[in-house]
């Protein structure tokens, strides 16, 4: 369960982790907690699955880095085997199988587009795999999940 | 991005220390002095690069158990104000344009979060009134096969 302190910190540390040597005791001043007692309890939640990850996020296309979400038709029988060769790019972050005649979903981060092509073709060529679609990214107009925690 | 900020954004996408001074054992691990290591992370903040310092809460934590990614067909002669107004709804999470292709005319994709899948669905219904769209699919997830953060920059390092 979460306190009225835990939301407190959660909602603040969602936006804003300050860029300061003493980045836990800031955020205490806006729960009425000392930094001890923040470190200790964001620990907690992270050991907990309350918060997935903590740290700077970063823009990917100011990265140099160029995105696709990939969709594949997989034969039945093959399914295991094909996420299972997606899952081992580094690049491919999400990888799930939907309902749908396109069975098989994942986003593609690569450095360039000839990377991308490489691996839309290795992809293409393996068996089980009857069609593939690269849907390019041309605006994200959100890329944000924040929670207000009441 | 020379070969040090590189090698700080190695270093900062990985565990984040929950110690008194985070910065200082990060700037340790990359080599460089902890005053070094904020000026750089500060500037990233400044031109970009880092969209966000802060956190990310799994799903349930907001009492989210059920997603659904939902593609729509929207006309591109309004897609700015509709891709606009969808993502401003408190239960998207991810609003896309994205090319289409001869037998897949879906061009904007939204992630909806909600307690329930009928509450996602009545979202969707939501969406769809709002902006008076009616070509959509709902790609309702069977199976995670893989959820990670994106880890920049580390096929270089593994050359070297």
């Amino acid at each position: 369960m979460l306190s009225l302190s835990d939301k407190k910190i959660l909602n603040a540390i969602q936006t804003n982790l300050p860029l300061t040597p003493h980045p836990f005791a800031e955020l205490g001043k806006l729960a009425g907690l000392s930094e001890q007692e923040v470190i200790k309890r964001l620990n907690e939640l992270r050991d907990e699955g309350y918060i997935r990850r903590i740290g700077p996020f970063f823009d990917s296309d100011k990265l140099g880095y160029v995105g696709t979400l990939v969709a594949l038709k997989v034969k039945e029988g093959y399914m295991e085997k094909v996420a299972a060769v997606i899952n081992t790019y580094e690049g491919a972050t999400h990888n799930y199988e939907r309902k749908g005649k396109y069975n098989l979903w994942f986003t593609l981060l690569t450095q360039n587009v000839a990377q991308r092509a490489k691996i839309l073709d290795d992809v293409r060529a393996l068996p089980g795999v009857e069609a593939v679609m690269s849907l390019v990214s041309r605006k994200k107009y959100k890329v944000n999940v924040k929670f207000n925690l009441k | 991005m020379d070969a040090l900020d590189k090698k700080i954004i190695r270093t900062v996408q990985n565990d984040f220390p929950l110690v008194a001074k985070p910065y200082e054992i990060l700037a340790e691990r990359v080599g460089i002095s902890e005053n070094e290591l904020i000026c750089r992370l500060k500037r990233y903040k400044d031109e970009g690069q880092i969209r966000k310092m802060g956190a990310v809460l799994g799903h349930y934590t907001a009492g989210f158990a059920a997603n659904v990614l939902c593609a729509w067909v929207v006309p591109p002669d309004h897609m700015d104000t509709i891709a606009k107004a969808m993502a401003a709804h408190s239960a998207v999470s991810h609003c896309y344009d994205r090319t289409t292709t001869e037998d897949w005319p879906y061009n904007v994709y939204t992630m909806i979060h909600a307690r329930t899948r009928s509450e996602c669905d009545a979202v969707v219904e939501e969406l769809a009134q709002e902006n008076r769209l009616t070509d959509k699919v709902l790609l309702y997830s069977v199976k995670e096969w893989k959820k990670t953060s994106m880890r920049y920059f580390e096929e270089e390092a593994a050359v070297r």
